[in-house]
């Protein structure tokens, strides 16, 4: 390791402390104007009641903040809830805005500060650590001792890694109180971007296009010499920077919906929700537009780029997950799984979301034309579990969580509905396929192992055939790390593009007809 | 199927890339550990010593016995010894099997700082390739004057040579083992080259070619030479015992540009896809087509279709040769008298066995090869157009009446360029 590398890894590990020392800094000191401000009007004299025991008293940590906001509020709830008085429960959860309004800490005062220490201490160690990576090699493939590296092989430094992603996700998802120093922290460069104080979304917002920059720039240095591989890889890290990240807080500083205009539904599955189709009706000429162009992304866009290009026009080159998987995710590629099971699995899962998603869509415009009158609030219900079961658990904490156990596409590969219909189309109705190259072969099984969404790939170049997967999603690594130049990533007729080969080129012995 | 080597079937082409940490062994195994049972393929792990033809039974070195009504034999080959003084000191091997990867992994866990490679081949570039991963200085013994100066041209030679020297090996050409010197325990100290010259070293890769692993058939009423002798429908001399692969021998050579002993991946693949077919069905010859075989030296990909020799009598066949201004990239176009494809050698640049399957068994004009040449690249998308600069180099050298392939906008936008 070169010097300017270890200092790299030095100042990334010293940024990714301070990250984790910061949530612990600082006191909590709960006023009444802040359980004012920061409550709907229909809880704001319950919960001024119910937390007037709190007020003025000085909280050492999140910990004694957050169990003193449990003991006066929860048994109000749970006397409700015994009652059954389900409209009268407060369901709102207000810890995140109470517990941020409550914070004093030195993050608070000198956000600027501690910004740099730890998102800016990481993102500059990891530039310094990528950017003459591999300088004195020639371009070429790379995958010098992946399997012999601790971290990309399951070792004790991976197994770490996933937990610290696992344990973050359940943090952000589920107590976001206890990240309000780190909320603080980002809260000026929300200022600037969209006007309004941050969230812990826009903290998650913010380090996922940081970590997908300086990951991308890595894969930059990884591809030297792949064109194909320096392209997409530029294109994920300009859909996430403008498009997923900056766009919407623009649009938002312009007092105009929030929007990604390149989140598709279904996996944009909020897209169709009563709250959000209400914020595009009022939101004027431009919401208007968001909602036609949303449309037409799902029944236009979706059907005819991903019939000339296959599915990877999107997963690889403009999707925010995608986006992540191959940059973060890249060094954990080799770990999905390529087993017949694991394929079985995939088909029943992946499919199954999307018909969930696709139900339960239906259902909430159906019941949203209908005035409610269907279903009342029954599609509220299921918003939450599929929220709660899909959009957290499976898309983050196993999506990304898992990227060290199970490879960097475990959402896009068993979860994502989006990825499922696209897959639909790359399958029966595409120009998509990998080539493989004649009888060339050597069944070495670089394809295979490389391939993130578990495709054997090997199965079918070694008999010749081209690969006609679903599930592909075009990154074109197999094609990279093939050593005989065997696959070629293409878009063509759709004659002959599943093709049986039982004898390959080469062999004039047998001539088999078809 | 029998085999002592490994439960079960793997690809021996990848065995350096396990070495090398790119895969693990499992990764080298084609199939899964379940797709032999369900579908009914017996494996039995054992070495086979002896094969009794005439009671139709196997011998295991256990000494269990195995009855069969058809034998295939399949043996593969072994790395060459030529008999050089030492060449079984510990820290001295071949590498083509399983065990040659475990011991070699065993022979550079430690204390090697400098390793010496006889024998310019494919498999001693993956050798070397293998030893630099482990940072251990790697000297290259070369018989001929060239790099693989048997199979490639000077151009193609001498452009690997430099891609060798790129990466630090220390490449001797025209120079020869002579002996190995051991130290006191039995363990490889240093060799001696053909030039006198004595060269610390505590491994040595003996990868001067392979021959075939028949030795345990000889003295059997099954004719054995060099292979396992067989006719061009792999049958042997004794009824229902047929053998394929590496080690077998065809009493004549299958095309006039083969050998009779063929040791490359796609044969094997493509005597057992024949044989295959001949115990199923009504036999056929075994005709195998055009040419065709493919490496990676180091970083640099190499394919070749048809048959392009070394040296040629310029009389008899003229060449087409481009090289990019990296000295990283090639492309040869070997044709007849008349300017028809008889094969060529890329290097750098990936194209379409298809193509030139078609091409070279329909003896296309180069000049149709060359103005065809877009739709042969196989290099993925947005890398640079290599096959437009040969067609301008292929029209400059030889004129033309086609005109060279354009760059779409987008490639041109965002693609490499040359």
């Amino acid at each position: 390791m070169r010097t300017v590398e270890k200092i790299g890894l030095g100042l990334f590990l010293g940024g990714l402390i301070a990250f984790m020392t910061i949530p612990f800094l600082g006191t909590y000191t709960l006023s009444e104007e802040s359980v004012m401000e920061n409550t709907k009007d229909i809880h704001r004299e319950k919960m001024s009641e119910l937390l007037a025991p709190m007020y003025g008293q000085q909280y050492s940590s999140s910990f004694s903040f957050m169990s003193a906001f449990a003991e006066n509020f929860d048994p109000y709830n749970d006397e409700l809830k015994s009652q059954q008085l389900w409209d009268q429960v407060i369901w709102d959860d207000y810890t995140f805005p109470l517990a941020k309004a409550a914070l004093q800490s030195p993050v608070r005062d000198s956000p600027w500060l501690f910004l740099g220490l730890s998102i800016g201490l990481a993102v500059l160690g990891g530039f310094l650590y990528n950017f003459r990576r591999h300088a004195e090699e020639l371009p070429g493939i790379k995958n010098n001792g992946v399997f012999h590296s601790s971290m990309k092989n399951r070792g004790i430094v991976g197994m770490l890694t996933g937990s610290l992603l696992i344990v973050f996700y359940i943090v952000l998802y589920w107590f976001p109180a206890y990240l309000v120093n780190l909320v603080w922290m980002v809260n000026p460069i929300s200022e600037i971007i969209s006007g309004g104080p941050a969230s812990q979304w826009f903290l998650y917002g913010l380090i996922y296009t940081l970590a997908i920059l300086v990951m991308g720039f890595r894969m930059f240095r990884k591809y030297r010499g792949n064109r194909y591989q320096q392209l997409r890889t530029a294109s994920v890290m300009f859909f996430q920077t403008a498009f997923a990240f900056l766009i919407p807080e623009i649009l938002v500083l312009l007092n105009q919906p929030y929007y990604d205009f390149k989140n598709i539904w279904p996996l944009d599955y909020e897209f169709f929700y009563d709250y959000q189709i209400d914020a595009f009706l009022s939101g004027g000429g431009v919401g208007m537009f968001m909602l036609i162009w949303g449309i037409l992304l799902i029944i236009v866009a979706v059907p005819v780029f991903t019939y000339f290009y296959g599915k990877r026009w999107y997963c690889s080159w403009v999707c925010g997950c995608g986006g992540l998987a191959e940059t973060v995710g890249d060094p954990y590629r080799q770990l999905s799984d390529k087993s017949v099971k694991a394929w079985k699995f995939e088909r029943w899962i992946v499919h199954s979301v999307l018909l969930l998603v696709v139900v339960m869509t239906v259902l909430t415009i159906v019941n949203y034309f209908s005035g409610f009158a269907l279903l009342g609030n029954v599609t509220n219900q299921l918003h939450s579990i599929y929220g709660f079961a899909i959009g957290s658990v499976f898309a983050g904490v196993v999506g990304t969580g898992f990227y060290p156990f199970m490879g960097n596409r475990v959402w896009c590969r068993f979860g994502c509905p989006l990825a499922a219909y696209l897959g639909i189309v790359q399958r029966f109705k595409s120009r998509f396929r990998i080539t493989t190259n004649g009888g060339q072969c050597i069944s070495c099984g670089n394809c295979s192992t490389y391939c993130e969404m578990g495709i054997d790939v090997r199965w079918y170049a070694q008999r010749g055939q081209d690969i006609v997967r679903a599930s592909c999603v075009g990154c074109g690594v197999c094609s990279a790390v093939c050593p005989r130049g065997v696959l070629k990533l293409e878009n063509g007729p759709e004659q002959n593009r599943i093709n049986e080969m039982p004898i390959l080129i080469g062999n004039d012995s047998i001539k088999i007809k078809l | 199927m029998v085999s002592g080597e490994s439960k079960y079937f793997f690809s021996r082409t990848a065995l350096m890339y396990v070495f090398m940490g790119h895969m693990k062994f499992e990764h080298t195994q084609p199939y899964e550990d379940h797709f032999w049972e369900k579908n009914r393929i017996g494996l039995k792990e054992a070495w086979v010593e002896k094969i009794d033809f005439e009671q139709k039974s196997l011998t295991h070195s256990s000494g269990e016995r195995l009855n069969y009504d058809i034998l295939v034999i399949a043996t593969g080959s072994k790395p060459n010894k030529f008999g050089w003084r030492g060449e079984d000191l510990r820290g001295v091997q071949g590498l083509y099997s399983k065990q040659d990867l475990e011991m070699m992994e065993a022979n550079t866990s430690d204390g090697v700082s400098r390793a010496v490679i006889v024998g310019g081949g494919l498999i001693g570039i993956e050798m070397a390739e293998m030893l630099s991963y482990k940072k251990i200085p790697v000297t290259f013994l070369v018989r001929e004057k060239r790099f693989w100066g048997n199979i490639l041209p000077r151009e193609e030679s001498e452009l690997v040579g430099r891609h060798l020297l790129e990466h630090h090996i220390d490449l001797r050409l025209e120079t020869e083992l002579e002996e190995i010197l051991p130290d006191s325990e039995g363990r490889v100290r240093a060799v001696v080259t053909s030039k006198g010259e004595e060269i610390p070293c505590q491994f040595v890769g003996l990868t001067a070619g392979v021959s075939p692993n028949v030795d345990f058939l000889r003295g059997s009423e099954l004719k054995v030479n060099r292979g396992v002798k067989v006719d061009a429908f792999f049958r042997t001399n004794i009824p229902d015992v047929y053998s394929v692969g590496d080690c077998a021998e065809f009493e004549t050579a299958p095309a006039p540009d083969r050998k009779n002993i063929e040791q490359v991946w796609y044969t094997g693949r493509m005597h057992g896809e024949t044989l295959a077919h001949n115990l199923c069905k009504k036999p056929v010859r075994y005709r195998p087509g055009v040419w065709f075989n493919s490496a990676k030296f180091l970083d640099i990909e190499y394919q070749t279709y048809g048959i392009v020799s070394p040296v040629a009598d310029a009389d008899e066949v003229k060449d087409f040769y481009w090289e990019h201004a990296s000295g990283k990239i090639c492309f040869r176009m070997r044709m007849d008298c008349k300017e028809r494809i008889l094969g060529v050698n890329n290097l750098g640049i990936r194209l379409r066995h298809e193509f030139f399957d078609r091409a070279i068994s329909e003896s296309w004009p180069g000049e149709k090869v060359i103005a065809g040449l877009q739709s042969a690249n196989f290099d993925p998308e947005f890398f640079a157009p290599y096959p437009i600069e040969i067609q301008k180099a292929f029209l400059s050298q030889f004129g033309g009446s086609f005109q060279p392939a354009k760059r779409s906008f987008v490639q041109k936008l965002f693609g490499a360029s040359v």
